[in-house]
């Protein structure tokens, strides 16, 4: 009887110090120190929000570069991520992997006469963990860049260059890989003007 | 494997040590000065008087399980209110029975199995004064039984174990939250969203409508790396940008999955005075570590049979990490979604950063063996060792029958009862683990959680269980929640936890009433490379056994057939 009470007791200050007080100080600590990134990195234009420089959004026109497929409902959905959980047996794999080749081959050979599935990075046709995965590998930026190019009748130059830019390398030049952010690329490219 | 994949593996290894060691002799400091804080004190003398006495196996065993029994009410009943609740700015429904009983379960027990997707079932409230209390709560729970443990094997002749609050709150206030708040700053400083604000609406540059998730994350993620819980704020885990969004971030979450566990080996040297014989523990666990990520990394960099069919680019290089990039990220890349993937299975975290059922049959193969040893290579805060000391016991023990003497342990000898309790300990919950995946498997109701067909389902339904029965979380997510799935699994981690807990205390119990002996020319030696050779074999041969033939069901054959 003793133990409950006392179990009571410690509920009641732990839930105060644990669930309450710690939480409130990190997002004290957060608004004033870190405004931007405690609060989603979203990204602005012309005083709207467009997205978040951590979420995938979807880009289908071709004057965009793509993000990596995604298993999310919708897909990018940035408020309920999933993992696809397709197993590396599976026939729907297979037919998904497939589907995306076709589909990546068919938007870029018109740019790029000698595209073949062995050029294809694997991130193009692989779902990501979150569904929302922002960054593609450079090696799928630059498969896309000649369309990017020939669309925006920008030089394939000025594309890599604004690729190059942003790229995110390594942390400290060490841990993790280095991705291209889509929305930040996309972003980059509209500022360029042009059609 | 790239070099620089394998620096990036050595380095998380020497940093490991380099902070688990001091870590260690802090939290040995920790457990064993005689005097409280001031706060301490006041709080025994708010308790009652004889709430600060040393607790003998039983009490303190009861201690546990009263106050494990008042926080599953309150959390089972946070969750089922939370829609006429406060802090819950996106209108989110009470969360229903089962999945409530189940998610209940899986946060007292340390576990963090999810049957939901936390963005979109739990709200603000749930998340932070529901799971993120008991990931504290439950990871301070684990370390108290092991300082308790420890201390049963470095007394003599007493009964005492020491006092549950007085651990409880030395681990949560000189452990846990110190090392939270560290971590959380970094976090927040990456990117990991911490505000109260609700979901952020953008328009596309396509013109769409995109909903962002945010909420208090940081200091949540901070605590379920650290105390081995796993449970994401997102569903998709720490694969998701929000909740790791950098390599540095994703470098600080992993290494706060093994940073406690590894430390607590330092610290069971440091009070029982045998330096040496932890280090050789320390060395078994890490080898069993470095074999783990020595078969996925190479597994996921070859890819699946689907990839290297479709004709696709996956070699390494020229701008790409390539592999099995199914269900991963790209600012992640394979080296570190493998040595997180055998990090968060050692440790009983749960927590992923790329999806395990995407893996490969020998890649996914190499997370089911971990769960199954009992989550002892490091293992979960203080469960981890306090499981390992079963096998210390049986490894001593089959070391005196080779030899043919009583066999003892830092100068105890060991006895019928250690032995009868440590094989308990260490073979209960695999037992467990596959009577519930045969159940799973031969009922309709059990079925109706399998995603995909096959062979490939039996690997899920296996480690749906293992994975709960154990206390880690990580799920091969492809298993669904039903009332019966959420039931059975809510079962599984009672029974996986309190069991082996309440064995390790008994054992620590027994132990401390013995007298020391001195040690002989006879004495088998657990300081030295034979004992730690002898210590893997003995995890190896007993779990291994056990899991030999359902793995023969599963990944074995699932790898053969393509």
């Amino acid at each position: 009887m003793k133990t409950l009470v006392r179990s009571l007791a410690a509920v009641v200050v732990l839930t105060l110090v644990f669930g309450f007080a710690y939480p409130a100080l990190m997002t004290g600590f957060a608004s004033v120190a870190f405004a931007g990134k405690s609060t989603g990195s979203l990204v602005h234009r012309n005083g709207k929000i467009v997205g978040s420089r951590l979420a995938a959004q979807a880009f289908t026109w071709p004057r965009y570069f793509h993000p990596r497929p995604s298993a999310t409902a919708p897909a990018y959905n940035a408020g309920a991520t999933t993992f696809a959980n397709l197993g590396p047996t599976s026939p729907d794999l297979a037919k998904a992997v497939q589907d995306n080749v076709q589909a990546i081959l068919k938007l870029e050979r018109p740019y790029n006469p000698g595209l073949s599935a062995g050029q294809i990075p694997v991130d193009a046709v692989t779902t990501s963990a979150s569904g929302i995965d922002p960054d593609i590998s450079p090696a799928n930026a630059a498969m896309q860049s000649g369309r990017i190019a020939a669309i925006r009748h920008v030089p394939l130059a000025t594309v890599r260059s604004l690729i190059k830019a942003h790229t995110d390398g390594r942390s400290l030049g060490f841990f993790g890989e280095p991705g291209v952010n889509v929305l930040e690329l996309n972003l980059a490219l509209d500022k360029l003007g042009g059609k | 494997m790239s070099g620089q994949g394998i620096s990036q593996i050595v380095v998380y290894s020497a940093v490991l040590i380099a902070l688990g060691y001091p870590l260690g002799l802090w939290m040995a400091r920790v457990y064993t000065r005689e005097r409280g804080d001031v706060l301490e004190r006041g709080i025994f003398r708010l308790l009652g008087r004889k709430s600060s006495d040393d607790q003998d196996w039983k009490s303190y065993g009861k201690t546990v399980l009263v106050f494990s029994v008042v926080f599953t009410a309150l959390l089972y009943a946070i969750q089922r209110l939370q829609g006429h609740l406060f802090l819950n700015p996106d209108h989110l429904k009470g969360v229903s029975p089962h999945i409530a009983l189940n998610t209940t379960a899986s946060f007292v027990t340390n576990t963090n199995w999810q049957y939901y997707g936390g963005e979109y079932t739990m709200s603000y409230l749930t998340q932070m004064a529901g799971l993120a209390v008991q990931n504290f709560v439950s990871a301070a729970v684990g370390m108290a039984v092991l300082a308790a443990v420890v201390r049963g094997i470095a007394r003599r002749s007493t009964s005492g174990l020491g006092n549950f609050w007085r651990d409880l709150y030395r681990s949560l206030f000189y452990i846990l939250l110190p090392l939270s708040i560290v971590l959380a700053l970094l976090l927040i400083s990456q990117g990991v969203p911490q505000t109260f604000h609700a979901h952020a609406t953008a328009t596309t540059l396509q013109g769409a409508h995109q909903t962002i998730a945010r909420g208090p994350a940081a200091s949540q993620i901070a605590i379920k790396q650290l105390g081995t819980n796993g449970g994401g704020y997102y569903n998709s885990n720490s694969a998701v940008p929000f909740e790791n969004p950098t390599g540095w971030s994703n470098f600080l979450e992993m290494l706060a999955i093994l940073l406690i566990p590894a430390g607590q080996v330092f610290m069971f040297g440091k009070m029982v005075a045998a330096r040496r014989h932890a280090w050789v523990v320390f060395a078994a666990m890490f080898a069993m570590f470095a074999i783990g990520v020595g078969v996925n990394l190479p597994a996921e960099q070859h890819g699946s049979q689907v990839l290297r069919s479709s004709g696709v680019n996956i070699t390494q290089g020229h701008g790409q990490s390539g592999g099995n990039m199914v269900d991963k990220e790209v600012r992640l890349g394979l080296a570190d979604t493998a040595t997180w993937t055998v990090a968060t299975s050692d440790a009983s975290n749960g927590s992923v950063n790329g999806a395990f059922d995407a893996q490969t049959a020998a890649g996914g193969a190499v997370p089911l063996v971990n769960l199954f040893v009992g989550e002892v290579i490091f293992g979960g805060v203080g469960s981890g060792l306090y499981g390992m000391f079963f096998y210390i016991l049986i490894a001593v023990f089959i070391a005196g029958l080779m030899v043919g003497r009583t066999p003892e342990y830092l100068g105890k000898k060991i006895e019928a009862r250690e032995i009868k309790i440590a094989a308990l300990g260490a073979l209960f919950v695999p037992t467990m683990v596959l009577v519930m995946t045969a159940v799973a498997i031969v009922t309709k109701s059990g079925l109706a959680s399998v995603y995909n067909h096959g062979v490939h389902g039996f690997t899920e339904t296996l480690y749906a269980y293992d994975s709960q029965g154990n206390n880690n979380g990580s799920a091969f997510a492809g298993y669904g929640a039903t009332s019966f799935s959420a039931s059975l699994g809510a079962v599984a981690m009672y029974f996986g936890r309190f069991v082996p807990l309440l064995a390790a205390l008994a054992l620590a119990g027994s132990l401390a009433q013995k007298r020391i002996v001195p040690a002989s020319a006879g004495t088998f030696r657990t300081d030295g490379a034979t004992f730690g050779v002898l210590l893997v074999g003995v995890i190896v041969l007993t779990a291994g056994l056990m899991i030999f033939p359902a793995l023969t069901l599963g990944p074995i054959v699932e790898g053969l057939m393509h």
